[in-house]
């Protein structure tokens, strides 16, 4: 078996600023990889530069053997839209809100040419289905859905294709706690299931501790930490990291 | 052969916060646990039990030493190589049971089964069989267990821990807080267990249970630092 | 003094003709890609016709014979007012025929008679972008285009079909050029776009307000957007024509009464006159 994704060295500077340096992982099939920090640990830069939609100034990024930062833009949406998912934080930048629930399931079907208006609708509602969203409400809009429900629509959307590597940008943040809790048990029985590689980039300590199988602690735009999940939280070696969980309020 | 086997383990806590002093816990720690085995550990509070079945499980890291379990060195594995150590070939029954909120209990003690690929019906049959043999009446199944009572919680713990066979298992103290027919059923799970070749390392602090499952004991302070 | 006087011919300066057809150049050489051109002021509002009168001033010669056609009739305001000022700045000879026209400019339809090698055909278009009501982002829409990236204009069907039953988008219906650039056929009626496809006269598009050019050389592929399972379907009123009898012509529906009396007539009026001429 070999690493679905690799990363070496990356590094985005903005300006003399460094966005994020010196970073280097190895992601494996099934792998769920946890990006914690606080704001402006640099995170949401690797992130970006991991996903594609911000070029690193230095470093190498490779997806199943391929260079993915040699790849053309045609060649990179395509595998954005086939083998890669990127859900957002916030639902309206990942959903087309003036399009029904089914059309936003069905447009990366329709996008890699499926053209079997009957098949695009019979998978959407297989979609919805396993992310909760009642049937009937597939020619809804999402602005007439709640916030919980958008975001499980988004990540419908974004798994329909079957993908590989899925990133993943603080998913539970705008949500309430008690619908927080629906969703990552949502999205840890998909990756279960699926068999997903997962980046997940998030404050919240709680998330990486139900869905991550490894850890990542960044600042400063540097990996301070990795290991094993419950190893970085309940023993965590860096002056920083012990911070961050001691700082974590207990109920 | 032996399917634990520890050597020149040490363990230390850094507190980096805390003007970065350094906690010895524990040194040369050496130890070998044989299929069908079970060695219990003995020790004052604050002696380093807990802290050594972590090490074994992997949340904890040593600061040397190696700590081999059925083939993989969790003192130097890969995440990914703890994982699927967890997942195959090692069990753990800790005191507190951490789940997900709003998982039926029936899905929460299937689990291990179904990460390994077990179909569905098997995987929730097994668990119903373990949740009847813990006297977890019927109806408690489709809820979570997140609003059980204490000696629930550790019944649905004990269930998720044995619902697999695997080749190691660690028990941090099985049998508190349950009742005498419950505790019954837990040692016989462990008779069993180890019947079928299981290694294991626990925590008992009841002496009764502990004569009566343990081949060995372990005094922690032969380890202290 | 008359109006050829005081204006340059076809009242565009040689030099906007110029930029002109090099932009109708470009839209020929890559069938259905909206070209960029400086649109002029022209003296009537946008939603007349600007972009189209400006591409028929920049291919008209004095030969030329020109018919202007609004809604498929010839004698509309719009019509008429464009018909008339050609015939003032360029004193072409005009024609309400379509056989007799070297260049036709159209708002909304295609004639029903067939085109000819050596007619070009100018539409009139509001909104040149077909991905518009779905992604408002010009950056994006063009990128989309580079890449072909058209998953979007399939989702705007698939909406169609989930609120009507049916693909319900009725003129302005997406079609897909020589199996690479997404084009908006300007607001004909779905019915014409078979029309488009495979046709000996060359097509202009021109957009006054967006400031784009676009063209269909003759003979190139057209293919209207559809699903396998909900084929594209050329329709029109399932009438005949109550002054000719046509059956195979798109149909205006005109209210004659206010008791719900209604006659179905060819929205192509040259060509109903010429049946009628026929029948007499």
């Amino acid at each position: 078996m070999n690493p679905l994704f690799t990363v070496r060295d990356l590094e985005k500077r903005y300006g003399t600023r460094i966005g994020c340096t010196d970073v280097s992982f190895d992601l494996w099939p099934g792998e769920v990889m946890g990006i914690v920090g606080e704001s402006g640990s640099g995170k949401s830069t690797l992130l970006s530069c991991l996903a594609g939609h911000m070029p690193p100034d230095r470093g190498e990024v490779h997806f199943d053997g391929r260079d993915v930062l040699a790849m053309s833009e045609p060649e990179r949406r395509f595998l954005a839209r086939t083998e890669w998912a990127f859900v957002h934080q916030n639902p309206r930048d990942g959903l087309r809100m003036a399009v029904s629930a089914g059309g936003n399931v069905g447009e990366r079907l329709m996008a890699v040419g499926a053209r079997h208006y009957g098949d695009i609708r019979e998978t959407a509602t297989d979609w919805l289905g396993r992310v909760e969203i009642a049937a009937d409400r597939i020619d809804d809009r999402p602005s007439a859905f709640s916030g919980g429900m958008q975001q499980r629509l988004q990540i419908a959307r974004n798994l329909v294709t079957g993908p590989r590597l899925v990133f993943m940008d603080e998913p539970t943040g705008g949500l309430d706690v008690s619908v927080q809790a629906r969703l990552l048990d949502l999205l840890r029985g998909l990756v279960r299931r699926l068999g997903l590689s997962a980046i997940i980039v998030t404050h919240d300590l709680a998330v990486v501790r139900l869905l991550a199988d490894r850890l990542m602690v960044m600042k400063g735009g540097r990996v301070v930490e990795t290991g094993l999940t419950d190893q970085v939280l309940d023993d965590p070696q860096h002056p920083y990291t012990q911070l961050l969980v001691s700082s974590v309020l207990q109920v | 052969m032996n399917v634990i086997e520890l050597t020149g383990v040490s363990k230390t806590f850094t507190l980096h916060n805390q003007g970065a002093a350094v906690i010895p816990v524990m040194r040369d720690v050496s130890l070998s646990v044989a299929p069908g085995e079970c060695v219990g550990l003995l020790g004052a509070s604050g002696a380093g039990k807990s802290t050594l079945m972590r090490m074994l499980w992997g949340n904890y890291l040593a600061a040397s030493g190696r700590i081999i379990i059925a083939g993989t060195d969790v003192a130097h594995a890969e995440p990914r190589e703890i994982l699927a150590l967890r997942r195959d070939r090692m069990a753990y029954v800790s005191q507190f049971l951490r789940v997900v909120p709003r998982v039926p209990t029936l899905d929460v003690v299937a689990e291990p089964l179904l990460v390994t690929g077990t179909p569905d019906e098997t995987a929730k049959a097994a668990a119903a069989t373990l949740l009847t043999r813990l006297r977890i009446p019927e109806r408690l199944w489709s809820l979570s267990p997140t609003t059980f009572s204490g000696g629930e919680q550790q019944r649905v713990n004990i269930a998720r821990g044995f619902i697999r066979q695997v080749p190691v298992m660690l028990l941090d103290e099985p049998t508190a807080s349950l009742d005498a027919a419950n505790r019954e059923t837990v040692l016989t799970l462990i008779e069993e267990a180890k019947a079928r070749g299981t290694a294991i390392v626990g925590i008992f602090h009841d002496e009764a249970a502990r004569d009566r499952v343990c081949d060995r004991m372990i005094d922690m302070a032969r380890f202290a630092a | 003094m008359t109006a050829m006087d005081a204006y340059n011919f076809a009242y565009l300066d040689e030099e906007t003709k110029r930029m002109i057809r090099r932009a109708l150049l470009k839209a020929v050489a890559i069938p259905g890609y909206q070209v960029p051109f400086a649109s002029r002021e022209m003296p009537m509002p946008y939603g007349w016709g600007t972009g189209g009168v400006q591409v028929t001033a920049a291919c008209l010669m004095a030969d030329d014979v020109l018919k202007v056609i609004d809604q498929g009739a010839d004698d509309t305001t719009n019509a008429v007012s464009i018909r008339r000022f050609f015939q003032r700045t360029a004193d072409v000879a005009v024609t309400e025929e379509t056989e007799a026209a070297t260049i036709i400019q159209t708002r909304h339809r295609i004639p029903e008679a067939a085109l000819r090698e050596g007619q070009i055909m100018v539409f009139q278009v509001p909104i040149p972008e077909p991905l518009r009501f779905l992604e408002p982002r010009e950056t994006e829409t063009r990128r989309m285009h580079a890449l072909a990236d058209y998953g979007l204009m399939q989702v705007k069907l698939y909406e169609d079909i989930a609120r009507h039953g049916e693909i319900a988008t009725a003129y302005a219906y997406p079609v897909r050029v020589e199996g690479r650039y997404v084009m908006d056929p300007s607001p004909i009626p779905k019915f014409d776009n078979p029309k488009l496809n495979d046709s000996p006269a060359l097509m202009l598009f021109g957009a006054g307000r967006e400031q784009r050019i676009y063209a269909l050389p003759p003979y190139t592929q057209v293919e209207s957007l559809d699903f396998d399972d909900h084929p594209f379907v050329a329709s029109k009123a399932d009438h005949a024509c109550d002054i000719c009898g046509a059956t195979e012509s798109y149909l205006d529906e005109v209210i004659t009464d206010d008791q719900g009396g209604r006659m179905f007539v060819c929205s192509d009026t040259a060509f109903c006159r010429s049946r009628q001429g026929d029948a007499a």
